[in-house]
């Protein structure tokens, strides 16, 4: 009978914890940090006020620290514009991206916000959002193929532009052989970076495919131990911001000189930027790339605009040096740079 | 019950033989595997039925039901393997090893559709053979043994992927011969604006199949006696090994299906897939009354923890929850059916003195 107590103890945390979350999910963020944000309802905001619109924000983000600043970028223009934002992620799973995409279109919303990183395995979910007459926008990932999908813009950087400027940048620095560092298996985007990089600074580069942001501790051994295993490495090029405080840890844990560079920021990044440990980011502002997609889809549905011309629109590539990093700082820790 | 539950107990039997005991039906009903994630399932299915619009339409159950078949095929054979007594880690990136190959052969090597699709099932029986050849062989832990396949067969995903496409992706499936054909087999849908996916049909046949077998034939009194006590099943005659290794050829086929299903339907494979899919498949099956321990389990829970499992993913979904939490909900729904089960099973076996 101890056992029967057990389960209506667990049955309470379960409609608790729903009730929590509905709430978080609902109306506030339940952080309590109101950066970044204008007062949310000021009247000269009321064009999409009341009308009850649903957009849904659907990544193949797994919950780090770059995705965070998107989905937040993606929440505060929900609150602002008074529009119901339903952010989720795939863990970049395709399979259940596209199975994402389907139960939004079961659900009806009114415009879908979606990284393709595999646009393949997307065209179809797609298809049936385009059937259903769901506008939708590409974000991050899918520059390439936006068009042939059928989205009315892409919000987000070019990757191989946005690797050529990196490569060139350390290759002005001085530095003969470059480690790009892959951290993820199967996103295409990584490696037109990674080739990008290797166009811009035209000399030795070698990519390292490594366990990812869901095991650091890893990922750190294997940087490390590359570093000590081929000590001619005087560039290291990392593609996302734990990474990049992984690589730091790795460069001196193998007491090597190579030089340090990374795409995207955090509060970790920027402040190792301001300490000299990291030589520049690559910033593609992903807070853009969560915030703009529900404006112009809210902008779309209440007054049939549409963003872009048929060209997609950049949030990057931007250089976070020693130069600029402390005003950036600020806004990193607050979670939206 | 035919040969060797019967042939292992020759005991003295003192006084009123308990196996002619009257059960009512009801305790009989309380003491299958299955009734503790039924429950969980309907308290699951109607939270989210009344608290979401979406739920409980046609199309929603279509999006339920798709999530959870891929997961419920697999979850089946992982449970038939589990009550075999044994495990299998590589089941979930067998997923991605499988549709990784048919996409290579497909658009690499010139290969049509439907004798890439029976290469693909011939090397997932081979590889499922590799696994229980080893583990009898060996008399490791299958926990380790399918670790090892687990990692060497990312490792050659990824490698032999990068090595042959300079990608990390197959793609192009949609133009190779035979695709229309297969995917009509394998990953198209029916019932036309709700969209219910072939895949949902599969899983229910194999779940169906499965049942039978257990509970009907001679080869499902073997598995639960060779993973009740495999000597004691090994001294009555039951062949053993053959058992064990046909389970795991079993489960690398089923694993062969997901993987052309899902390679099909997304008409790309990426080279990290199915990677931690496993863990979801022993899950459900866990949830659907299967024993860690072997001997004891049913298909039909393993389905019924797969639904739960895809009820919370979509669910969840259309709840609009913060997704952040995503993993303590399904962590908490996980750890009450599993609860339940447990009280489920001790009122039964109370019941039976």
């Amino acid at each position: 009978m101890r056992q029967l107590r057990y389960v209506v103890l667990a049955l309470l945390m379960v409609l608790g914890l729903a009730a929590f979350a509905g709430a978080c999910g609902g109306d506030d963020d339940g952080g309590g940090s109101d950066s970044g944000g204008t007062p949310a309802q000021s009247d000269d905001v009321n064009l999409t006020q009341g009308q009850d619109i649903t957009v849904a924000v659907i990544t193949h983000g797994a919950g780090d620290s770059f995705w965070a600043v998107a989905k937040k970028g993606a929440e505060d223009a929900g609150k602002q514009l008074g529009v119901t934002v339903k952010y989720s992620e795939s863990a970049n799973d395709p399979q259940k991206q596209a199975q994402l995409i389907d139960s939004a279109v079961t659900e009806k919303v009114d415009g879908i916000a979606v990284s393709a990183p595999n646009p393949d395995a997307l065209r179809d979910s797609l298809s049936k959002a385009t059937d259903a007459g769901i506008p939708f926008i590409t974000l991050n990932s899918g520059a390439e193929d936006y068009e042939a999908l059928g989205a009315i813009t892409h919000v987000g950087q070019t990757e191989s532009i946005a690797g050529e400027g990196a490569g060139a940048k350390l290759k002005e620095a001085g530095a003969t052989k470059l480690l790009c560092v892959i951290h993820e298996q199967s996103n295409i985007g990584l490696n037109q970076r990674c080739d990008g990089a290797k166009q811009g600074f035209g000399g030795d580069v070698e990519n390292l495919q490594v366990k990812g942001v869901d095991d650091i501790q890893t990922t750190l051994t294997e940087i490390q131990s590359k570093l000590q295993s081929d000590t001619s490495i005087d560039a290291v090029l990392t593609l996302n911001p734990d990474i990049a405080v992984a690589a730091r840890d790795a460069v001196q844990g193998a007491s090597s000189e190579a030089r340090l560079a990374t795409f995207d920021l955090s509060g970790d990044v920027v402040k190792a930027i301001e300490a000299g440990e990291i030589e520049f980011a690559v910033d593609q502002q992903q807070y853009l790339q969560g915030y703009l997609p529900v404006v112009f889809l809210a902008l779309n549905k209440s007054n049939l605009n549409t963003v872009g011309g048929g060209q997609p629109v950049l949030t990057g590539p931007g250089y976070v040096t020693k130069d600029n990093a402390a005003e950036v700082a600020q806004l990193a820790e607050d979670g939206t740079r | 019950m035919t040969s060797a539950p019967a042939g292992a107990a020759p005991a003295p039997v003192p006084v009123a033989d308990e196996r002619l005991a009257n059960i009512s039906l009801w305790a009989r009903l309380m003491r299958r595997p299955e009734v503790g994630s039924l429950l969980g399932a309907l308290v699951i299915c109607v939270f989210f039925w009344v608290t979401t619009d979406a739920f409980g339409t046609l199309s929603g159950i279509a999006n339920w039901t798709d999530v959870a078949s891929t997961i419920g095929i697999m979850a089946v054979a992982v449970a038939l393997l589990m009550i075999g007594g044994e495990f299998d880690l590589s089941a979930g990136v067998m997923t991605g090893t499988t549709g990784l190959l048919m996409g290579l052969l497909t658009t690499e090597w010139g290969f049509s559709m439907w004798p890439a699709i029976a290469a693909t099932f011939a090397f997932a029986a081979l590889v499922g053979f590799m696994n229980g050849y080893m583990v009898i062989r060996t008399g490791l832990p299958s926990f380790i043994v399918t670790l090892a396949t687990f990692f060497v067969l990312q490792g050659a995903n990824l490698g032999v992927t990068k090595a042959i496409t300079g990608t990390v992706r197959v793609a192009g499936l949609g133009d190779v011969a035979g695709y229309g054909s297969a995917a009509d087999v394998f990953s198209s849908t029916f019932w036309s604006p709700h969209n219910f996916r072939i895949s949902v049909v599969w899983w229910i046949v194999i779940a169906a199949l499965a049942t039978w077998a257990l509970s009907r034939t001679r080869a499902g009194n073997w598995i639960f006696a060779v993973g009740g006590d495999a000597n004691a099943a090994r001294n009555v005659g039951v062949p053993v090994k053959r058992v064990k290794i046909a389970l795991f050829m079993t489960t690398s086929l089923c694993a062969a299906l997901v993987g052309i299903m899902i390679a099909l339907r997304l008409s790309s494979v990426q080279a990290g897939q199915g990677v931690g899919e496993e863990f979801t498949y022993i899950i459900a099956a866990v949830v659907g009354g299967c024993l860690l321990t072997g001997g004891y389990g049913s298909a039909i829970g393993a389905s019924l923890g797969a639904l739960i499992v895809g009820m919370a993913f979509i669910g969840i979904q259309f709840s609009g929850w913060n997704t952040d939490w995503r993993f303590l909900f399904l962590g908490v729904i996980l750890l009450l059916a599993v609860l339940v089960n447990n009280l489920v099973r001790h009122r039964a076996e109370g019941a039976r003195r």
